[in-house]
């Protein structure tokens, strides 16, 4: 069970880049939705693994070699076990939510997707969640409809009641906007879905780092995360899948370690999970997300939603004063995110002069360009929460928007 | 304040964000393109009226940041009725002096009212804003539709 009080001065510690300075201020990291930073767990765990344990896997028959598989599979059993999965083999390492999602766009979609089959996405999806199901689309004759989102950036419940219909055979959605912070009812979403037998994805990118995720409480058929939004590194993701739909799907990618006998006439293949990782795996990547994850799991979950909430609601507050800003984000279920615009100042030139004093913030259309265009804007700036951001990090951003709004006056 | 602040957003930069020259459509124009940062999502038309190898008139419509904005207003006071030859000479410079790493105490002499541009070169995640109108002129002087900086 966690047991570390969940204290923030005493979390930036294990954060060795949050004492690092830019251009001699104190750096102000708030662009935790492209990117989190890493605890020294993890960074030990990388140096560690190539330091005493790196070999392939699966294969040789030496020390390091069993070493290497060793923990490889450790890292496998760690993810299942904070999804919450029935077994191991329901966890497939990627590169990233956007391949999880790609994987199962083309695996699942080329055996079940039919013409005149509906694909269900939001209006809040992000493009790794649209692009691929377009791809797909445009191969097998598929149709795309889009749940729109309400005037506070939330879903249309209605609408989604509307559009799910016996074409429909698979809902992907995003846990968390990118974008807004919006926090979709996907629970509830999700079991609408299966009462209609759809197929269901989550996308889990913002969602596992700030809520965790318990795939047979929510009862995805498919779940997707990536290891450097949850403290892990770059390079390592997470595809979570339904044991029988993923056993009937076909290879993603062909090669080494997913085959079971090849020959030029006919090629077996692996079971799960190995069927779905062609090549050499990202090793150390799988270890190093196993030890974000159980460096996370030191505290209470409860403990980190609660600091992020606070620092979300104080933030929205602090900002909300600031003449000419207008707040995007609005929802009633929100978390992690606020994205806004000042009057007159470009999102871009906000990012600029942030930076100038040590404040890291995403400007841009956060590669969600369909939302974007029910905001009505091009872009927006962006400021997102982790578990080691601070009230004064806040206070810090609210002057440096302030700082860019008189530059600009 | 920063200087390297004060340096990107000069007087001149955000006057011209705030007034941009020639910003509008030109319907009677012989060319046009339009330049885009996929990356950031600035867009912005140029429309020229090319006459005996002469820019006759030119225009600009988008939208984007203060940098972009105001990179593409200053070109179209630049390069209005300058012969083809003087609008590569004036890109040249452009390109020059957001590569440069060194101050010139010449820049205005040299540069004229491009130098206003100089404090971009200590921002190179903004280079390509102050660059994006210049490769939409480019685009529509080759007879191109459009070009994106990702392109490149």
């Amino acid at each position: 069970m966690p047991d570390t009080p969940f204290e923030v001065e005493v979390v930036r510690r294990d954060f060795p880049i949050l004492a690092t300075q830019v251009r001699e201020k104190k750096l102000c990291y708030l662009d935790n939705a492209a990117s989190t930073q890493k605890p020294r767990a993890v960074i030990d765990r990388l140096q560690e693994f190539y330091s005493r344990e790196n070999a392939n896997i699966h294969r040789g028959v030496h020390h390091l070699g069993e070493l290497a598989t060793d923990a490889y599979h450790d890292a496998r059993k760690t993810v299942a076990k904070f999804l919450n999965a029935k077994s191991d083999k329901q966890v497939i390492f990627t590169r990233g939510t956007t391949e999880s999602i790609n994987l199962v766009a083309t695996s699942w979609g080329r055996a079940n997707l039919q013409k005149g089959d509906q694909i269900l996405l939001t209006a809040m999806e992000h493009h790794a969640n649209i692009v691929p199901w377009q791809l797909i689309a445009e191969q097998t004759g598929a149709v795309i409809k889009v749940i729109p989102t309400n005037d506070r950036a939330e879903l249309d419940l209605d609408a989604y009641d509307q559009l799910l219909g016996e074409h429909t055979r698979i809902l992907a959605i995003c846990h968390i906007s990118n974008s807004l912070g919006t926090l979709n009812p996907i629970k509830e979403i999700i079991a609408k879905a299966k009462a209609m037998g759809v197929t269901t994805l989550v996308d889990g990118a913002q969602g596992a780092p700030h809520l965790g995720a318990d795939v047979q409480d929510l009862n995805c058929d498919f779940y997707a995360f990536s290891g450097h939004k949850i403290y892990g590194p770059t390079g390592i993701g997470i595809l979570y899948g339904n044991q029988e739909i993923m056993e009937n799907m076909p290879p993603y990618q062909g090669g080494g370690d997913m085959i079971q006998r090849v020959s030029f006439e006919k090629t077996t293949y692996k079971g799960l999970p190995e069927r779905f990782e062609a090549g050499t795996p990202n090793i150390a990547g799988a270890a190093g997300l196993a030890a974000a994850i159980k460096y996370l799991g030191q505290f209470n979950q409860a403990d980190i939603k609660a600091h992020e909430s606070a620092l979300l609601e104080y933030a929205l507050g602090q900002l909300e004063d600031i003449d000419g800003i207008t707040l995007y984000t609005k929802a009633v279920a929100r978390t992690g995110v606020v994205s806004f615009n000042l009057e007159g100042v470009h999102a871009h030139d906000i990012a600029t002069i942030l930076d100038r004093e040590g404040v890291a913030i995403r400007a841009g259309n956060h590669c969600t360009q369909p939302l974007m265009k029910t905001l009505g804007v091009p872009a927006t700036a962006r400021t997102s929460f982790a578990l080691y951001n601070t009230k004064e990090e806040i206070d810090t951003l609210a002057a440096s928007i302030i700082k860019a709004r008189q530059l600009f006056k | 304040m920063s200087d390297d602040l004060e340096d990107l957003y000069q007087d001149i930069i955000l006057d011209h964000n705030r007034r941009p020259r020639n910003s509008h459509e030109m319907v009677d124009s012989t060319h046009n393109a339009e330049g885009v940062n996929p990356l950031c999502g600035d867009e912005i038309t140029v429309y020229l009226k090319l006459l005996d190898e002469k820019i006759e008139d030119i225009s600009f419509k988008g939208q984007g940041c203060a940098i972009s904005q105001a990179s593409a207003s200053l070109m179209t006071e630049i390069i209005k009725g300058l012969s083809l030859p003087d609008v590569r000479k004036q890109s040249d410079i452009l390109q020059k002096l957001l590569i440069t790493d060194e101050d010139n105490p010449n820049a205005l002499f040299e540069y004229g009212n491009l130098a206003a541009l100089s404090g971009v070169r200590k921002f190179p995640a903004r280079i390509k804003c102050a660059s994006l109108a210049w490769h939409a002129l480019e685009a529509a002087l080759q007879g191109k539709t459009s070009i994106t900086t990702e392109d490149e």
